[in-house]
């Protein structure tokens, strides 16, 4: 029953919300709040009283012989995720009363954050592929919206139209995924084709098809390697949003989607393969790129292209519940990283580290929240990134195979860059002195926006510690494998425990601290430079993120905007202008014709006169000679 | 005369009776000439929502009796010129009467949106009439049971809509004089030539097998294959002008800038609609082999369509010429459904169908605001909408947002099913034009954000910060917002237009297998 409230209520509300004028301030808020807060009231009521996962639908509409059915299925993973969603949305709703209290489009951005919100429950509690894309790309458009939302920027409406045509041609994949997978089940319910998957009656070759194809939307979505390009510009939306993105909405949507799919993966071998080399190449990615960037919300930016590599690599070895667990700790603490983040950048008035400097005196409450928040995503025990990291480590440690010492090689070299980064960050905004004015002067936010990044900071530093231990078992009665006729899982034979430490516990810690250790060094000898000197002539590729961004745009934003001035040009002159010529000719043809047969008495006269006379002249010439 | 068959001829009527009557008004009665017309479209809008049958229910096409797979739910059967044996034969199932209804909600729009705005130097009662005049062709068409009768309708239209471009169109003072006349004779030649083939399809038809009953004809009735080939082929050519199907498209965007707002809506709601209705109907109906056998070049037509019409919109640069453009892309989307001879397609090419008709409708209805208000269409000087005119600015990218195909409003489910549907054909073609037209729905979101990105994003442009930014007006939104709940509803309630065709759909499909 609670089930369709979860997407329902924000979405009555955010429909109310967009009718609001724009000097409706208040109003906007409390709808938005209110959306944020039922959806975390009816969220917390699921989880508490979930014993059995369940499912309940209606047929929605049949076209053709296709099934497309409106219902919920609810299990714990979903009752988990959709608790993130609504802790998120609710402290970026709050939030944003403070953060964009001098902005004239306040009530509809406040409705867009619940219309995003109940798009991302809708996505999490769908019982149907149809029902779950509905939510996907109106996730999508609700990107679109907010990172467009900043007049000032002129690189927001560049941004907005990345973000969403960036996953707009992953979902291309998504939408021919989907339809493989309804075609061989004759339905788009998700319990049917895990069925009809699990039960083995779908053709080898199409299941591998459709796993590939629902990665390229997954990639899209959650900003994986090689469509992860949009993730770092969508900064141009106001802070809050970003916050939104990256912890609790579109990001983790992706990697949520193959959990609740899992089956599909798990059957499909070369799917998964493709998927631990993207994860693998994006750890990696995020984690470098992250090195180098001096907007501090770049820097955080990429960091979550690096954990959903993380949370991709626990999926492609098979260890749905571990990039689960991830999911949930990274939504936790990349919350408070953004809001404090926009917290710093409310008091700097810029986002560029090399502005800042000294604000731990300045900013205690920001500090010790924003250390908490850093020393989560490292992975220092025993915060809440610690367990999840470890617990993803494991997994990629405990499979056989080139996944490996892939995965957890690359994994592990990326625990060390992720600590040199959060460090770097660290050092360089609250340490040294102040390098600019506004950063001598910055003052703690207004309540409603410390709040917010107080209350995260408790999940953040204690999730970890409280749910690792019970997680699998509490979790794995519900995930989808468990949904449908059991079958071998072929691959994953390591055990999946999490919350146990031990000896191999040492190596990632050593590797944290390693990389935290060079990066305070490179600080200490001048604490008025950047640490990311030290990278020398890679500083440039690191900082643009190895140009991938200018490859795509060379190799498919140029090429489709010539192609699309040719087939414009080609169609106005040839095509149209067949059919012009064609008019132009029959018009032609018709008054040569008409003139043809128009000649007026004097020139028939003349001319008849003419030919008489030549050929007179040629007779008497013809007599003479 | 059932009850039924009264609201099906008061359908038709009405308009035709108001066409009649405004025409009378005299000149100084202008105003009062354009509400009596609006008050017959919006009595033809309650006729036609008086057709639905109820005791049938969702799937009611209840004479199971008839052998035929077209079962309308009421029919009149006249006979109209015995020597010629021509029949005056109408009839509305589940798949021509959403058509019906969109087209006297449409009429209706237009004819109050008129009321509220004067159409300039011309009278705006004429307007009203001849707007009834092709609502009669257009109801016409769809209710027609008997080839002859639906070609007549056909071509009904076609001089009405010719006068509202020549006569109220070319509002742009920049176009060069006579753009607008150039453009409706465009319209009205390219659309004839597809007459002309159109009737010697007919013609075909009706010489071979003895009769002109689409109910009796459809499934191929004994048709020969040769005969049912040339058919297809000379009816196919003549609806694809009229959709219209790549390369036959190019009287669309040049009839489209110059028409009137109201002759915008009109084209693009219900008059493309035509052809893809009888492309269903008629083409694939009666010659069900032709169909089969030309269905992979439509697949690709189509397609082609889809892809050339999102790239000429992405290097557009005219607002109401890329609206035009996108219809070209949409209409591919349809045609592809119909491509695939599948249920899924069917019905996927229906709602779409319906769904572009509201969508472009709302679409060129607010393209028509900002041109009336700026006076340019040009996408270089506009900009910044959103800092002058939010609630106008919103509506548009609500209208775009739609267009796009974004799940739960009214275009997803024609575009994603069509694709769905060419890839349950399988083979290596159908599976290549799924994912090319899968391709094309990434580039009609692409066009729609550079769209909205030039329209309304960034800073207010000259222009638009200019003079002449008047506030909607409640007319305007009036005629909006039947349209703005529309693509929602059918977004999230799609049972509204494909419960009713399901059952016909599926006889349809039957019958050609």
């Amino acid at each position: 029953m609670l089930g369709p409230l979860l997407p329902a209520v924000p979405f009555g509300l955010a429909l109310v919300g967009l009718l609001l004028p724009l000097r409706a301030r208040r109003a906007a808020a409390a709808l938005g709040i209110t959306g944020a807060a039922a959806a975390l009231l009816i969220a917390v009521l699921l989880a508490l009283r979930l014993d059995t996962a369940f499912e309940s639908s209606v047929e929605w509409i049949s076209i053709g012989d296709l099934q497309v059915t409106f219902g919920v299925r609810i299990d714990r993973p979903a009752a988990l995720v959709a608790l993130a969603v609504g802790v998120v949305a609710l402290a970026v709703q709050v939030y944003s009363v403070a953060y964009l209290s001098e902005d004239d489009r306040y009530p509809p951005y406040a409705a867009q954050v619940g219309l995003f919100t109940a798009a991302m429950l809708l996505v999490v509690v769908a019982g149907d592929l149809i029902m779950l894309l509905v939510g996907w790309e109106v996730m999508g458009i609700c990107s679109y919206l907010l990172i467009g939302h900043d007049r000032r920027l002129p690189e927001a409406p560049r941004a907005a139209v990345k973000a969403f045509l960036v996953t707009r041609v992953g979902d291309v994949g998504f939408l021919l995924g989907i339809g493989l997978l309804g075609i061989a089940a004759g339905s788009f319910r998700i319990a049917d084709v895990l069925a009809v998957v699990g039960a083995g009656e779908i053709d080898g070759a199409a299941l591998t098809a459709a796993g590939l194809l629902l990665l390229v939307g997954v990639a899209g979505k959650s900003a994986l390697f090689p469509l992860h390009t949009w993730l770092p510009d969508a900064m141009a939306g106001p802070t809050p949003i970003s916050a939104l993105i990256h912890a609790a909405t579109m990001v983790a949507a992706g990697v949520y989607v193959v959990t609740r799919l899992d089956l599909v993966f798990l059957v499909a071998d070369p799917a998964r393969a493709v998927l631990a080399v993207l994860a693998a190449v994006t750890i990696l990615l995020g984690g470098l790129a992250a090195m180098a960037q001096d907007d501090i919300k770049r820097v955080l930016a990429w960091s979550t292209v690096s954990q959903i590599g993380y949370m991709a690599a626990a999926l492609a070895v098979g260890a749905a519940d571990v990039a689960l667990f991830h999911l949930i700790t990274h939504a936790a603490f990349k919350a408070l990283l953004f809001l404090a983040a926009g917290s710093v950048i409310h008091a700097v008035g810029t986002n560029s580290m090399a502005e800042m400097g000294g604000l731990r005196r300045r900013m205690p409450v920001t500090f010790w929240c924003m250390t908490i928040g850093l020393g989560a995503l490292i992975g220092l025990p025993p915060l809440a990134g610690f367990w999840s990291k470890e617990a993803v480590l494991t997994a990629a440690a405990g499979t056989q195979g080139w996944t490996q010492w892939l995965l957890y090689g690359v994994g592990l070299l990326t625990v060390a860059v992720t600590a040199w980064y959060a460090t770097r960050l660290w050092l360089r905004t609250f340490f040294g002195a102040p390098r600019s004015t506004p950063a001598e002067h910055a003052h703690e936010p207004p309540a409603a926006m410390a709040v917010p990044v107080l209350l995260l900071a408790v999940p953040s530093a204690l999730v970890g510690l409280v749910i690792a231990r019970g997680f699998v078992e509490w979790v794995t009665p519900h995930t989808a494998r468990d949904w449908s006729a059991p079958v071998a899982e072929p691959g994953f034979t390591g055990v999946r425990e999490m919350g146990h430490v031990d000896a191999s516990t040492l190596v990632p810690i050593t590797a944290l601290v390693l990389g935290a250790v060079a990066a305070w060094l490179l600080w200490r000898r001048e604490p008025a430079g950047d640490p990311a000197r030290a990278l020398g002539p890679l500083r440039p590729a690191f900082a643009r993120a190895f140009w991938l961004d200018e490859l795509q745009h060379a190799l498919v934003v140029r090429p489709v905007r010539a192609l699309a001035r040719l087939v414009r040009r080609v169609d106005e002159t040839v095509v149209d202008g067949a059919v012009e010529q064609t008019g132009r000719g029959t018009v032609g043809l018709g008054g040569a014709l008409a003139a043809l047969h128009r000649a007026g008495l004097p020139r028939a006269a003349t001319a008849v006169a003419t030919v008489a006379l030549l050929i007179g002249l040629a007779a008497a010439l013809g007599v003479l000679t | 005369m059932t009850a039924g068959q009264v609201a099906l001829v008061a359908t038709l009527a009405l308009p035709a009776l108001g066409a009649a009557a405004v025409a009378l008004v005299p000149a100084r009665a202008d105003r009062a000439g354009r509400v009596l017309g609006t008050v017959f479209a919006a009595l033809a809008l309650v006729a036609s929502l008086l057709i639905y049958r109820p005791d049938g229910g969702w799937f009611g096409y209840a004479p199971a009796n008839r052998a035929s797979a077209v079962r309308p739910w009421h029919e009149l059967d006249l006979t109209w010129v015995p020597g010629l044996e021509l029949r005056f034969h109408l009839g509305v199932d589940g798949i021509s009467y959403p058509l019906v209804v969109l087209t006297t909600l449409l009429t209706l729009l237009c004819c109050a949106y008129t009321v509220g705005r004067s159409p300039g130097a011309r009278p705006g009662r004429t307007l009203v009439a001849l707007l009834l005049v092709i609502e009669v062709g257009v109801l016409g068409t769809f209710l027609a049971l008997d080839l002859v009768l639906f070609f007549l309708f056909f071509e009904v239209v076609l001089l009405p809509m010719y006068a509202v471009i020549a006569g109220w169109g070319g509002d742009d003072p920049r176009a060069e004089a006579g753009a607008h006349r150039a453009a409706a004779r465009k319209f009205v030649l390219y659309t004839l030539f597809g007459s002309v083939l159109m009737l010697v399809g007919v013609f075909t038809v009706v010489a071979a097998a003895g009769t002109a009953d689409i109910v009796a004809l459809t499934g191929g009735a004994g048709l020969s294959r040769p005969v049912q080939l040339a058919a297809f082929a000379l009816l196919a050519i003549a609806f694809a002008v009229k959709s219209p199907l790549w390369p036959l498209h190019t009287w669309l965007p040049d009839a489209h800038t110059q028409a009137p707002t109201v002759g915008s809506v009109m084209l693009a709601g219900v008059l493309l609609k035509m052809g893809t209705y009888g492309l269903i109907r008629v083409a694939v109906g009666v010659a069900p082999e032709g169909a089969r056998w030309a269905a992979p070049v439509l697949g690709v037509l189509a397609v082609a369509a889809i892809i050339v019409g999102a790239l000429v919109c992405l290097a557009q640069t005219e607002l109401k010429r890329l609206i035009a453009y996108s219809s070209v892309g949409h209409m591919g989307f349809v045609l592809l459904g119909v491509a695939t001879l599948t249920a899924t397609g069917l019905q996927a090419a229906l709602i779409g169908n319906i769904a572009h008709g509201v969508i472009t409708g709302l679409l060129f209805f607010l393209a028509g605001a900002i041109k009336d208000r700026f006076h340019t269409g040009a996408l270089d000087d506009l900009g910044g909408l959103r800092e002058r005119m939010p609630a106008l600015s919103g509506l548009l990218g609500y209208a775009a947002i739609a267009s796009l195909g974004l799940p739960g409003l009214a275009g997803f489910w024609g575009e994603a099913f069509a694709v769905v549907a060419a890839l349950r054909r399988g083979g290596p073609l159908w599976t290549t034009l799924a994912v090319i037209a899968a391709v094309g729905g990434a580039l009609t979101a692409a066009y729609f954000l550079r769209l909205l990105r030039r329209v309304t994003h960034g800073p207010a442009s000259p222009v638009v910060a200019g003079a002449g930014g008047a506030p909607i007006a409640g007319v305007e939104l009036a005629a909006w917002a039947p349209l703005v709940v529309l693509a929602l509803a059918v977004g999230l309630v799609p049972t509204l237009v494909l419960g009713l065709a399901q059952g016909p759909v599926g006889a349809l499909v039957e019958a050609v297998r």
